[in-house]
């Protein structure tokens, strides 16, 4: 039924927003989890939203709705590690050096800041919604 | 003289159909908030309104001839459904996007309180109706 897209739409929105902030969560946690090899150094994760185009032919074409964004895939960053001399780290390699991930701890706190509001934007739409779809429901009792 | 129901509720009727459409696509747009590309749209109400309740004057339909035709006001793309409309960006980002959450938001709070009024409307009708049927 139509009226109840809106819930999938805003249902989907926060959905992308939950694996974007958990994308986020995992980034900072291991922000500083060094190696001692440049290849196997964690990498930054980001999602990769797209709006879903079959939505909303609202107008009596029924049930070809879904959801109205999707997280199609998670991509890692390519950005190279940088290289820290800490001789003394267990996990240094032959030269000394240890290497830390390319995460920008503060690029990361925005992602979760923008991620946070989003999500709150797509609860308040569906409290709306559905505050406006029980209202339709009493329609005629008063 | 028989009240016909269908014409007596039928303008608030169609408001509310077209609210629900205008309060999804709104929903939509929020939902893309950060995707990129997404081009914010809305529904320009007094066409679709007059479209709604088969004004013949403000439809423009494509006539489906062969089962491979798509008809036009089915259409989610803005571009063919004459209903739907771009919004103009203020400041669109630098990924394509033009969502502005706080528009988005104000519309769908208007949108929000415009139902609720029609709804109120629709159910005044009705004590009305009742109250003829009832005599009291």
């Amino acid at each position: 039924m139509s009226s109840f897209k809106a819930f999938d739409i805003a249902g989907s929105g926060m959905a992308a927003q939950s694996v974007r902030l958990n994308t986020t969560a995992s980034n900072l946690a291991n922000a500083d989890s060094v190696s001692g090899d440049p290849a196997t150094v964690y990498k930054a994760r980001y999602p990769i939203f797209q709006a879903v185009k079959a939505m909303l032919a609202s107008q009596g074409t029924g049930e070809q709705g879904g959801p109205a964004v999707k997280v199609t895939g998670i991509y890692e960053s390519t950005a190279p590690a940088s290289a820290r001399y800490e001789p003394g780290n267990p996990l240094a390699d032959a030269k000394g050096y240890v290497y830390a991930p390319a995460v920008n701890v503060v690029e990361e706190m925005v992602n979760m800041i923008s991620a946070s509001r989003s999500y709150q934007n797509n609860v308040e739409v569906m409290n709306t919604s559905k505050d406006l779809l029980l209202a339709t429901l009493r329609l005629g009792q008063g | 003289m028989p009240i016909n129901l269908d014409q007596y509720v039928s303008v608030h009727a169609t408001a509310l159909e077209v609210r629900a459409r205008r309060g999804e696509l709104i929903a939509n747009n929020l939902a893309n908030a950060d995707t990129p590309g997404y081009r914010a749209r809305d529904i320009d109400f007094r066409q679709a309104m007059a479209r709604a309740s088969g004004d013949p004057a403000s439809s423009v339909s494509l006539s489906t001839t062969q089962p491979g035709h798509i008809g036009a006001a089915n259409s989610a793309d803005a571009s063919t459904n004459p209903d739907l409309k771009f919004r103009t960006p203020l400041a669109p980002a630098l990924d394509g996007n033009t969502v502005d959450a706080q528009i988005e938001q104000a519309a769908f709070a208007e949108n929000a309180v415009r139902y609720q009024a029609t709804l109120t409307f629709l159910n005044s009708k009705f004590r009305g109706l009742l109250t003829a049927i009832l005599g009291s």
